[in-house]
């Protein structure tokens, strides 16, 4: 495939990302709605949100920093050339040579580090109080990240998402528990990362139990626009990545034809869909955790990582 | 076709592990229980798969065992008991959770560091199941230790019977006479363990084993 194609499929794919994100979320909260009985906001509602914050004046603390102000494109920076690595409807993605899974998780630590600063750059009780919390997840979800990057890298021999989504469809996969551990616990870690229901409730502004929006209380206008695409973004590539590694059907090869592309990018769309729905229902079937309780829940796919690993090197051993 | 034979007995042995973390992972007594016969049930079917694999019929004899005592009458007469105490039922821990978790990854990862290295050039089958086996006995200790409620004691110390019981099934299983004398000393451990728990709360009104150590006067 010449380089002209494989660029251009690589751009079509950042912008899919970016334009299906509002609309992935708008979905759950759509479904969640129907599911509580209630009609919901329209499902295109999120790029009206996004459009008016954009319009409207960014209204920032006295004393808050250049950082404050730099803080929501960096993050949006980082986390979309995360969202660029990772195989959506074709794995043969160009910048995906260039970083793997690691770099994946270690763009999503900075973004996270960045935003954490900017919720104690202002000063407040509250954005400390988040930044707090959301490093006190961190460090359970991100070393559960990385032991279940390197489960994948010890059965697929590689931390590339395209060689692992090969992998992972040629039949020499088998039956294994290390995935299904895996799975979970990437599950887990995504829920954890998206500060969804049991972790962290995202349509509440409840003190006591904010996590994120603690953090991000003090942004307005268009870097809280910023900040919520990327959020919505970061969604999308949990999303994207669970589905690339653990159900990576309809995946256009590299280089592939335009038939096989628009195939990958139906079986992509429906994939985004079905993970909306169940994430929609099983928020609406958990309750939410108390604060305290969470590190145990993510403490639960830092020990599936570990178990997995070590329940591969035995079978390696063999 | 060997490959898929070794791979479903990996699962359902790495299956068992993962009960037993379950097992520390939980903090109802009800749900205990619960978890305690579905570890039962998932080992039955390991010993079902052996059997399958080494052609041996009387291991189909011990999964029967498995499913009737441990997946069935066990835990029902633990039901019974936990609501004939009247206990609460939260399962109260010396410990608290997530070092539970990391002590026992430890012993799992300890368990296949001994196990690989003393089998060397056994039977790959066996090999990972004596792993796995040990894993899940030194789980069963663990949580032993960890709780300080009879009840979750019990189960495990019966959770760590469940692992005596795959590294059987691997080693080209016991002989059947074994095999019985085992369950049915189990099920007389969990007689004379209940008629012990009830000695207990008509003594001290709990069944929390601190009691016991406050009345030697053992100050923590």
């Amino acid at each position: 495939m010449s380089m002209f194609e494989s660029l251009a499929i690589q751009i079509v794919e950042m912008l899919i990302v970016l334009l299906a994100a509002p609309l992935l979320t708008g979905f759950v909260r759509k479904v969640k709605a129907r599911l509580l009985r209630k009609r919901g906001p329209p499902v295109l509602q999120p790029y009206r949100d996004l459009i008016k914050l954009t319009k409207k004046e960014a209204v920032i603390a006295e004393s808050a920093s250049w950082l404050f102000r730099v803080i929501p494109y960096l993050v949006f920076a980082a986390t979309w050339v995360a969202a660029a690595l990772v195989p959506t409807f074709g794995a043969g993605l160009m910048f995906s040579w260039s970083a793997d899974m690691i770099a994946i998780t270690a763009l999503l630590g900075s973004a996270r580090f960045f935003l954490a600063l900017a919720g104690m750059d202002v000063g407040t009780s509250f954005g400390g109080i988040g930044s707090s919390r959301e490093m006190m997840f961190a460090t359970l979800a991100e070393p559960a990240m990385l032991m279940i990057v390197f489960t994948l890298a010890l059965i697929a021999g590689s931390t590339q998402l395209s060689t692992v989504a090969a992998f992972m469809l040629s039949p020499a996969v088998g039956l294994r528990v290390s995935l299904g551990l895996a799975m979970v616990g990437l599950v887990i870690v995504a829920i954890a990362e998206n500060a969804r229901i049991p972790v962290d409730n995202p349509a509440t502004h409840l003190e006591l139990t904010m996590v994120h929006e603690a953090m991000v209380l003090e942004y307005s206008g268009r870097h809280l626009a910023m900040i919520e695409l990327s959020a919505q973004l970061k969604l999308v590539l949990y999303v994207s990545m669970i589905a690339c590694i653990f159900v990576p059907y309809g995946l256009a090869p590299p280089g592939a034809g335009p038939r096989e592309l628009m195939i990958g990018a139906a079986a992509y769309f429906t994939k985004l869909a079905g993970a909306g729905a169940l994430l929609a229902l099983f928020e609406t079937s958990v309750a939410k955790m108390r604060v305290f309780r969470a590190p145990d829940f993510i403490g639960v796919a830092l020990m599936l990582g570990l178990l997995a690993t070590l329940l591969r090197f035995v079978s390696r051993e063999m | 076709m060997d490959r898929l034979y070794f791979d479903i007995a990996h699962l359902l042995a790495g299956g068992l592990v993962l009960t037993s973390f379950m097992l520390l992972y939980q903090d109802r007594l009800y749900a205990l229980l619960n978890t305690y016969a579905l570890q039962a049930l998932v080992l039955a079917l390991a010993v079902g798969w052996q059997a399958h694999i080494q052609h041996a019929a009387h291991l189909y004899i011990t999964a029967a065992i498995a499913v009737i005592f441990k997946a069935l009458v066990i835990p029902f007469a633990l039901h019974r008991m936990v609501a004939q105490l009247g206990v609460h039922r939260e399962v109260e821990s010396v410990v608290s959770l997530v070092p539970t978790m990391l002590a026992g990854i430890a012993l799992v990862a300890l368990s296949m560091v001994v196990m690989l290295r003393v089998t060397e050039g056994a039977d790959p089958l066996a090999r990972e199941d004596l792993a796995f086996a040990l894993s899940v006995i030194l789980l069963g200790l663990l949580m032993m230790v960890t709780r300080s409620n009879a009840v979750s004691q019990v189960v495990g110390f019966m959770s760590l019977e469940n692992g005596l019981i795959l590294a059987a099934a691997a080693a080209k299983g016991m002989p059947l006479v074994v095999e019985i004398s085992v369950a049915f000393s189990v099920l007389i451990a969990l007689i004379v363990i209940g008629i012990f728990l009830f000695r207990i709360r008509e003594r001290f009104d709990t069944v929390d084993l601190q009691a016991l150590d406050d009345f030697r006067g053992e100050r923590r």
